[in-house]
């Protein structure tokens, strides 16, 4: 008999090829979005079949659920601005050029780098049991690759304030309400929202889950309520969403500084409260999660119509 | 196979039907309500007789439960977009 298991990996992993290739190729760039949000279901589908569900959830939330409101939002915008933007070639080329040297460097250094056959399987899947945390994957992230994951959160936290000194919020903080039956809906899944990602944050401990997964849960309740029209005017929240920002960076620096006065290394942390500060530092980094990715949504101007935008842009 | 194993494929494959029917729908029907329509027997209908085919099968109460949140949240969630799709496209001159 042949096995079902592998005709479907194989149709998926072709219709994956064909759904990027229609992505790239697509002349009309809302089909493209569409096809875009398509592959990211796929995708997760993919690392569901390659046994990764933490990868899985990470891409159905991130991947293709909040990167596709935001191409969305970011398309609408260019459509009603196309005939003011001129991009200069000049500027273009330079920009290109600079991200091919970067990109060059980083191969480079990449490429002559000593190799190194690390493996984590032994010591994440015979996980000290004082730690409490049995999840392979949040052990990699917080435990063996702590330094990784604070370099990242530092990344992203960079990306961030370089996407809202780009781009301010927008001047109006609430959105005209255009469709009546979304809020009534957001209202009745904010709850159940907010619960998955509680949920996702404490299970990670155990369970395919943790910071990543619930953060971008937590983004994406945000957008809801964004897009809904409930959230109030960002002027009035706007020192609070800076603390979430910063809070998983800052959480993880601390916990990993402070357990230097306890003789331990850096980011090493004491045998008898493993658990407690990893959940610490990971619910630091859920918010700031949630908080980057609401925050990148935001810094995109709301759907004006092409005349407000000419007056605007005129003024 | 005893009986729950019988009523649970025949749940599943009657629920497979349903995607097979929207997917057609929604490839061939010629304007966006109409597809709407058939999508949205796929989401309340075809997903409903997919889970409770797979809540048969999983032997376990709490997994049932968890199999009809699901459900419910696709509903709410399918209500809401079909609303937004159908709005948008009745905007657009």
């Amino acid at each position: 008999m042949v096995n079902l298991y592998l005709v479907f990996d194989l149709l998926l992993a072709l219709t994956l090829m064909w759904v990027g290739w229609r992505t790239l190729t697509s002349p009309d760039l809302f089909r493209g979005v569409v096809l875009f949000i398509a592959f990211g279901v796929l995708m997760t589908l993919a690392w569901v079949r390659l046994e990764a569900p933490d990868v899985a959830m990470a891409e159905a939330a991130i991947g293709a659920g909040l990167t596709g409101a935001l191409l969305l939002d970011a398309l609408a915008d260019l459509r009603a601005r196309r005939s003011h933007q001129d991009i200069e070639v000049s500027r273009l080329a330079a920009v290109s050029v600079i991200t091919l040297a970067l990109a060059g460097v980083l191969s480079w250094v990449m490429l002559t780098l000593p190799a190194q056959h690390a493996s984590m399987h032994a010591p994440v899947t015979q996980p000290p049991n004082a730690s409490g945390i049995t999840n392979p994957v949040t052990l990699v992230l917080l435990v063996y690759r702590a330094y990784d994951t604070l370099l990242e959160m530092a990344v992203l936290l960079l990306a961030v304030i370089g996407a809202r000194a780009l781009h301010d919020e927008a001047p109006v903080g609430r959105a005209a309400p255009q469709y009546d039956l979304l809020a009534p809906a957001a209202r009745v899944l904010l709850p159940a929202i907010l619960l998955v990602a509680a949920y996702l944050l404490w299970a990670g401990a155990t369970r395919p889950g943790g910071a990543f997964q619930a953060g971008a849960v937590l983004g994406a309740a945000g957008v809801l309520l964004r897009l809904a029209g409930l959230l109030p005017s960002p002027a009035t929240y706007r020192r609070w969403m800076q603390m979430g920002l910063v809070s998983g960076f800052m959480v993880f620096l601390l916990v990993g500084v402070l357990v230097i006065f306890a003789g331990l290394p850096w980011l090493g942390y004491p045998a008898t409260h493993t658990k407690a500060l990893i959940l610490l530092v990971e619910t630091g980094l859920t918010l700031s999660i949630g908080m980057s990715l609401l925050s990148l949504f935001m810094s995109v101007p709301e759907q004006r119509s092409p005349s407000t935008h000419a007056r605007a842009s005129a003024s | 196979m005893n009986a729950l194993e019988w009523i649970a494929a025949i749940l599943l494959i009657a629920g497979a039907l349903f995607f097979f029917a929207g997917t057609v729908g929604m490839l061939r029907f010629p304007d966006a309500f109409s597809r709407l329509h058939a999508l949205t027997k796929v989401d309340n209908l075809g997903l409903g007789l997919l889970v409770l085919g797979l809540a048969l099968q999983s032997g376990s109460l709490a997994i049932a439960l968890k199999l009809l949140l699901i459900w419910v949240l696709a509903i709410v969630a399918a209500a809401t977009g079909a609303y937004l799709v159908a709005n948008g496209a009745s905007r657009r001159p």
